[in-house]
């Protein structure tokens, strides 16, 4: 079944009196349970696509649908319940709210959705254990390493079980061992919880994780193939 | 689906002491503001008070019954009988604390050096002393002692006027019933001091019966004269009394018998209106530049909290409760800090430099700052109605902005 499915998405942008090709006719098709890399240059239109993809922005033109329902046309705040209820992002600088703890960060996005206190503590407590931070539940975003920070953004993002992550750059701000761990983390988490993963990159490495490699160029699909030596 | 008003608070309350410098300032400045509205109001409210209360304890009372004519032409001729059983029962009512009747009307006083047109007053002198102060401002001499005493109490005002003192005689003159004069020598038996000097120009007292067989009028009165409880709330009483007198009088309450002192409450309680919100605007830069601050500080945020779910409105009711947290928390200490420094003040602020100036706007030399609860509500509500409105604007802002753009913001 489809999770995501992108119909001839354009966006530009006005900087100055200059245009720039944002999503240039961008048409994709997404699986349940995909494990997909969005790789290409800076500018090539790749967080353009996957902010699109999560309802953050609104392309100019074309359809997206996620989980057969179409997204394009929605008010703010069908949008903010769309993304509260079906997608989980992870974002390049970990963006946690920094006067909340770690485990209150994990429960922010159940508490929104109206999960009663009991469930949310102790599904919080279940991801942080499956991230590997248990002991860091009570800790502020200011008292975790950024490798710690972006797991805790992992769990927030997988705790309400969402159908489909985005990552935007996941792995930037992270050292080579950090960032192999977290890939690692998304790796199983998509083969235990069947989470869809579309990652954007332009790290080699993290690309090697990928089943799927979509790579772009100024706002176009350049090339779209199956991997099978993708690490497992 | 609504942000919970649980998880907006924590947010509201957490961000709110994550600059607590600013934050302080800010609760400073609100605090400061809050104390100086109700410490200014209870100033003003007391200098009015004792104005009003002090008009009111010269002559007028709480309530009046008169003729229907007596007010355009205050003689002899538009008088009433003395008070009826239904209203004697009326006026033995809780709400009454004092009442008395009296003749009052217009006459001449003569001495051996001058004469002047004056108000002549017929008292029961007992009953009056609940009601009215002349008899604790007598500078001179005695009051009164009964409705038969034949002496004069006259302002010392007046007795510089004519050149007299107690002890001294002087002649009443007025018009009987039949329009003939009727006049007699009085002994001056007292001099009183009154806040307005005109009161003691032109305002003198006798014993009532004296003046009635002296006009020969029987036991007619010119108006009964009831104390209340409470000189803001007299209408039930005056609803009261007008349901028990008969139906040829007129009843009304001081804010009519004295116009001044009625427009007087008036214009008081629409300068603490002024005064609250003047104070307000003053506080309102500060808290509408506080949030901005913190809404720029926090783009990030705002658009991170949209991208997980947030709806908008749960982004504004997030800043909206920080302003309101701050504006509570500002007048609670202000509200603490105006009530301790008035309670100390309540047994009377001395002016006595400026008596004079105070004396001519007919206040005492001593100010009682008056703290009325319908003051500190109305300050309150003021600020946090007025606050939340001005906090409405950043939070709006922050409301609407864009995911992607926010998100990227550094």
């Amino acid at each position: 079944m489809t999770a995501i499915s992108c119909k001839a998405l354009c966006r530009t942008f006005q900087q100055g009196e200059v245009k720039i090709t944002g999503l240039d006719q961008v048409t994709i098709d997404i699986d349940d349970g995909e494990f997909v890399c969005l790789s290409g240059p800076s500018g090539s239109g790749k967080t353009t696509l996957l902010n699109a993809m999560g309802g953050l922005d609104t392309p100019d033109s074309g359809q997206i649908t996620v989980n057969s329902q179409r997204i394009d046309h929605l008010s703010k705040g069908e949008m903010a319940d769309m993304r509260l209820h079906k997608i989980g992002f992870v974002f390049q600088a970990y963006n946690l709210i920094p006067v909340l703890t770690a485990q209150e960060n994990i429960e922010f996005v159940m508490q929104v959705q109206g999960v009663p206190a009991t469930k949310r503590h102790i599904k919080s407590l279940e991801v942080l254990k499956e991230v590997g931070l248990e002991g860091a539940a009570d800790r502020l975003p200011s008292q975790l390493s950024g490798g710690q920070q972006q797991r805790v953004a992992v769990a927030r993002a997988i705790v309400s079980k969402p159908t489909l992550i985005l990552a935007d750059e996941p792995t930037a701000n992270l050292d080579t061992k950090t960032a192999s761990q977290l890939m690692d983390l998304f790796v199983e988490l998509n083969r235990h919880h069947k989470i869809t993963f579309v990652i954007s990159t332009h790290d080699q490495r993290i690309m090697t994780y990928a089943r799927r490699l979509i790579k772009m160029q100024d706002g176009k699909i350049i090339s779209d193939e199956k991997l099978s030596s993708a690490i497992q | 689906m609504q942000t919970p008003i649980k998880t907006i608070t924590i947010l509201a309350w957490r961000n709110l002491w994550r600059n607590y410098r600013r934050t302080f300032i800010m609760l400073a400045a609100i605090t400061v503001g809050a104390w100086a509205m109700i410490f200014m109001t209870a100033l003003m409210r007391g200098m009015v008070d004792e104005m009003i209360k002090d008009g009111i304890r010269s002559l007028p009372g709480h309530v009046q019954i008169h003729h229907p004519l007596y007010r355009d032409d205050p003689s002899i001729t538009n008088s009433l009988s003395a008070p009826s059983k239904q209203l004697l029962t009326a006026l033995k009512q809780d709400d009454v604390i004092a009442w008395s009747t009296r003749v009052r009307v217009p006459a001449v006083i003569s001495s051996e050096r001058d004469s002047r047109g004056i108000i002549l007053v017929g008292i029961d002198p007992v009953a009056e002393r609940s009601i009215t102060n002349t008899a604790d401002n007598i500078s001179e001499g005695r009051f009164l002692t009964d409705k038969l005493d034949n002496g004069l109490v006259i302002g010392a005002a007046l007795a510089k006027r004519l050149d007299t003192q107690p002890g001294k005689r002087v002649v009443v003159m007025s018009q009987d019933p039949d329009n003939e004069i009727a006049d007699r020598g009085f002994r001056i038996v007292g001099l009183y001091q009154a806040t307005i000097e005109a009161m003691e120009e032109n305002t003198i007292y006798a014993a009532r019966d004296t003046v009635q067989k002296l006009l020969k009028m029987g036991d007619q009165i010119s108006e009964v004269v009831i104390l209340g409880k409470d000189y803001r709330d007299v209408s039930t009483l005056t609803e009261n009394i007008k349901s028990a007198a008969a139906n040829d009088t007129e009843v009304l309450p001081w804010q009519e018998l004295d116009t001044y002192l009625g427009t007087m409450l008036k214009v008081m309680d629409g300068f603490v209106f002024v005064w609250i919100v003047v104070i307000f605007l003053a506080l309102s830069f500060g808290l509408a530049n506080t949030l901005i601050m913190a809404v720029f500080e926090r783009v990030r945020e705002i658009g991170l909290m949209q991208a997980l779910g947030m709806r908008p409105s749960g982004i504004l009711y997030q800043f909206m409760l920080e302003a309101f947290f701050l504006l509570t928390i500002g007048l609670g200490i202000g509200n603490i800090a105006a009530v301790a420094s008035i309670k100390p003040l309540e047994s009377g602020i001395d002016l006595s430099v400026v008596a004079e100036g105070m004396a001519m706007m007919g206040a005492g030399s001593t100010l009682y700052p008056a703290l009325y609860i319908s003051d500190i509500i109305l300050a309150n509500i003021i600020v946090i109605i007025l606050g939340l409105l001005t906090s409405l604007v950043p939070a709006w802002r922050a409301s609407r902005y864009d995911p992607v753009e926010a998100i990227t913001k550094t």
